[in-house]
């Protein structure tokens, strides 16, 4: 089992994230994650889709995706040369003796509270997903009431762009 | 240019300049502003009785034409009854373009009459769609439909248009700015790796030409040809390529997979390179995988990138358009060849000419005077020759035809492959009819798939398609029956049709206004075919009335290795002892 960190560069039309979507469940490809959004390019959206591939290799992914029309480019992201963030929501119990605690909690892992109830605290922090891992682990013996995370986004490292013709698009291999 | 016409009429004026000659189809509420211009068009509307027969149809245009075939329907159920043939025409790779009307844009989500998501519907089962509500964007949607439809690896395409997008008024401009920034299919392919593929095919000892349906749809028959003639190697044909090369070839070994030639299946087995050419190692090709062409080196050559490699590693991946790479590769031979290096396959013939001597195809004859379905397929095509079109539905009568007709002709073999479609045969026979009315087209059918779309000629015989249709009457749903007597016990659940009872074919073509014609006897046959030949007027069908428990043999039981072909109930060919 390998997991991978697609960038997915899409047309902004009706239709194209369940394309994708379907394409994963039809092919019996398993999404971890999946985050989309606008770019700098009008009309372009784009897709982070973490995924974890077992038995065959990301090639048939990267090859079936390819196949949609409306997919414009597909870069395999690699954890050491980019940057990669999910963001995390997470409501905790906070009455007046844990409050402090959990407080201390938030600096320590530069996350911060976006919300205060008399009895719970909400917390806003961004991370890997490790980092927000190890955040909840803590946060858990307070008692979690709702948590919610985004998919994760990430950028390749440097001066260039995914449009740049000088990234190689995993596509191509054939 | 600037006039204002409705969106109907524009995407009519689409269609004709899209070069749509004949559409299959069938009105309905939400398509009926477009029937109306359709009315005054060049374009032949073909009223067909089912939308699935206009699918099929569709794809038989297509299939024997090679060009875009089209289809229309109206919204809902219409338009479900078309996912059958363009899940079909997916699998096969046939170039179609199905048009829906789509409720009223206002209503689309309400749950309207007749509403049906038929663009998520489809998604998965063609090369791409649209949904119209703007009748501006109809040009450019037909045009890219054809454009995709017919290009890079060939498919099925649906133009959704909504009823108020039709009725709308707009302008039409052609040819329209297509915008398909995300579609770049690859024909040329890397002189490097068809470089590197020559090479491997002198050094080969034991080469087979693994041809698909890919090589008929590139429309590079003459090339393989040439190929063939100048390498000396063997060829296989699969069912999707059956006709690509000539039968009568000295190197055809015949086809390959479940029910293939000892020889074909043998060579694939034996081989150190497999030359594979739009084929994509299909289950039942491969039978199970891993046994699969165990010593084989494998050069891959496919439009399709990602075909290569999907099942089986390929060590030369070749992307691009057959009609280009086996020019290419046949350049590089010739330089291969004058510098001396040549392949020597003799040792390898004569292991495939022992194993084709020694495993011929062979069917069972009855005492009892019953018919043989092989036989009466064998004389329909010794008597009506290659250059007729054939068209099968799917299952036993569909693997004898596949066998035990002599193909010489791209496009003239037609059948439902990779979904297995029972009843594509009579609709895909019509289309084949309308898009090359010079040629005889036969529909080969069994008796289960018949009676799945049989009332297409009605269409055959209003609209003056006058196909030929074979009915191998076995009363049974042959192959399923096959595998119960092979794998559940001779327990023949549900198989039973009592088709030799009901209902009477003779009396059903002729309700038809089609002529009738039954055939019981070995004896009967050459005459009953005769006499269909000769009718020119209406459709025609033969009822041959065959034994029921004739089965399809070589047989590869799904699942298990090619090494374990049957050539009959077990009994398995010896190999062994058969290396050079």
């Amino acid at each position: 089992m390998t997991r991978h960190t697609l960038s997915v560069l899409v047309e902004d039309k009706p239709g194209v994230l369940a394309r994708v979507a379907s394409l994963f469940s039809r092919r019996g490809f398993n999404i971890e994650s999946l985050a989309v959004g606008p770019t700098e390019v009008p009309d372009v959206s784009r897709m982070t889709i973490v995924v974890t591939v077992e038995g065959l290799p990301l090639e048939q992914v990267t090859k079936q995706l390819n196949k949609l029309i409306n997919v414009l480019k597909i870069v395999e992201l690699d954890p050491d040369a980019s940057v990669q963030r999910e963001i995390m929501l997470v409501k905790v119990r906070a009455d007046m003796d844990t409050r402090s605690h959990i407080l201390e909690t938030v600096q320590l892992f530069r996350a911060k509270v976006v919300d205060v109830a008399p009895d719970a605290v909400t917390i806003e922090a961004t991370g890997k997903s490790d980092k927000l891992q190890a955040l909840l682990k803590v946060l858990e013996p307070f008692g979690i009431k709702e948590l919610v995370k985004s998919g994760m986004v990430a950028v390749g490292r440097g001066p260039r762009s995914i449009s740049d013709r000088t990234i190689r698009p995993v596509e191509r291999s054939a | 240019m600037g006039e204002k016409i409705t969106g109907a009429q524009s995407l009519v004026y689409a269609l004709e300049a899209a070069g749509a000659t004949d559409i299959f189809g069938i009105p309905g509420g939400a398509i009926l502003p477009l029937y109306d211009p359709l009315f005054d068009s060049k374009i032949r509307h073909i009223l067909v009785r089912h939308e699935q027969g206009a699918g099929h149809a569709a794809e038989g245009f297509a299939a024997a034409t090679g060009r875009v075939g089209v289809c229309m329907a109206t919204s809902g159920p219409g338009a479900t009854n078309l996912v059958t043939p363009l899940a079909d025409a997916n699998m096969d790779s046939v170039p179609v373009v199905a048009i829906t009307g789509q409720v009223p844009s206002a209503a689309i989500g309400t749950d309207a009459f007749q509403e049906a998501d038929i663009r998520g519907i489809t998604m998965p089962i063609t090369k791409h769609n649209f949904l119209i509500t703007n009748p501006d964007e109809i040009p450019r949607a037909i045009a890219e439909a054809f454009h995709l439809a017919s290009t890079g690896r060939p498919g099925p395409v649906l133009v959704d248009v909504s009823k108020d997008a039709l009725q709308a008024e707009t302008e039409f401009a052609w040819p329209p700015q297509m915008d398909l920034p995300g579609y770049h299919p690859v024909t040329k392919p890397h002189s490097k790796q068809v470089r590197e593929a020559a090479r491997m095919i002198v050094g080969a000892k034991r080469p087979v030409l693994y041809v698909g349906g890919g090589v008929i749809r590139a429309g590079a028959s003459a090339s393989l040809r040439r190929l063939a003639d100048l390498t000396g190697i063997p060829v296989v044909t699969t069912l999707m390529a059956r006709g690509a090369f000539p039968d009568s070839h000295p190197q055809h070994l015949g086809m390959p997979g479940m029910h293939g030639t000892v020889a074909a299946v043998g060579a694939l087995q034996k081989s150190d390179l497999l030359i594979t050419l739009g084929a994509r190692f299909d289950d039942r090709v491969t039978g199970k995988l891993s046994t699969f062409a165990p010593d084989a080196a494998v050069i891959h050559a496919d439009i399709d990138p990602a075909e290569i490699g999907k099942n089986r590693r390929a060590d030369v991946p070749i992307v691009g358009d057959l009609a280009e790479i086996i020019p290419e590769l046949v350049a590089a031979l010739d330089a291969e060849h004058a510098a001396g290096h040549i392949g020597d396959h003799e040792g390898w013939w004569a292991l495939l000419n022992r194993m084709r001597q020694t495993y011929p195809l062979g069917y069972e004859t009855y005492d009892d005077g019953t018919l043989s379905p092989q036989y009466a397929i064998e004389r329909l095509g010794a008597i009506v020759g290659p250059e007729a079109i054939y068209a099968a539905g799917v299952g036993q009568h569909q693997m004898w035809a596949a066998q035990f007709i002599g193909y010489e002709n791209p496009n003239s073999w037609l059948n439902s492959g990779g979904l297995g479609t029972m009843g594509y045969a009579v609709p895909a026979a019509m289309g084949a009819k309308v898009g090359r009315p010079d040629r005889t087209v036969w529909a080969i059918d069994g008796d289960g798939c018949f009676q799945m779309t049989n009332q297409e000629l009605a269409t055959c015989a209003i609209n003056d398609i006058p196909i030929k249709v074979a009915l191998i009457n076995n009363g049974n749903l042959g192959m399923v029956r096959q595998w119960q007597t092979l794998f559940y016990n001779e327990r023949y659940s549900n198989t039973n049709l009592e088709s030799f009872r009901i209902p009477d074919f003779v009396k059903l073509a002729e309700a038809y206004g089609c002529y009738g014609l039954r055939c019981e006897s070995p004896e009967q046959v050459d005459a009953t075919i005769e006499k269909a030949m000769a009718i020119d007027d209406a459709p025609v069908v033969i009822d041959f009335v065959v034994h029921k428990d004739a089965m399809v043999w070589p047989m590869v039981a799904a699942g298990t290795s090619n090494d374990d072909i049957m050539v009959a109930r077990e009994m398995a060919p010896d190999w062994s002892g058969e290396d050079d």
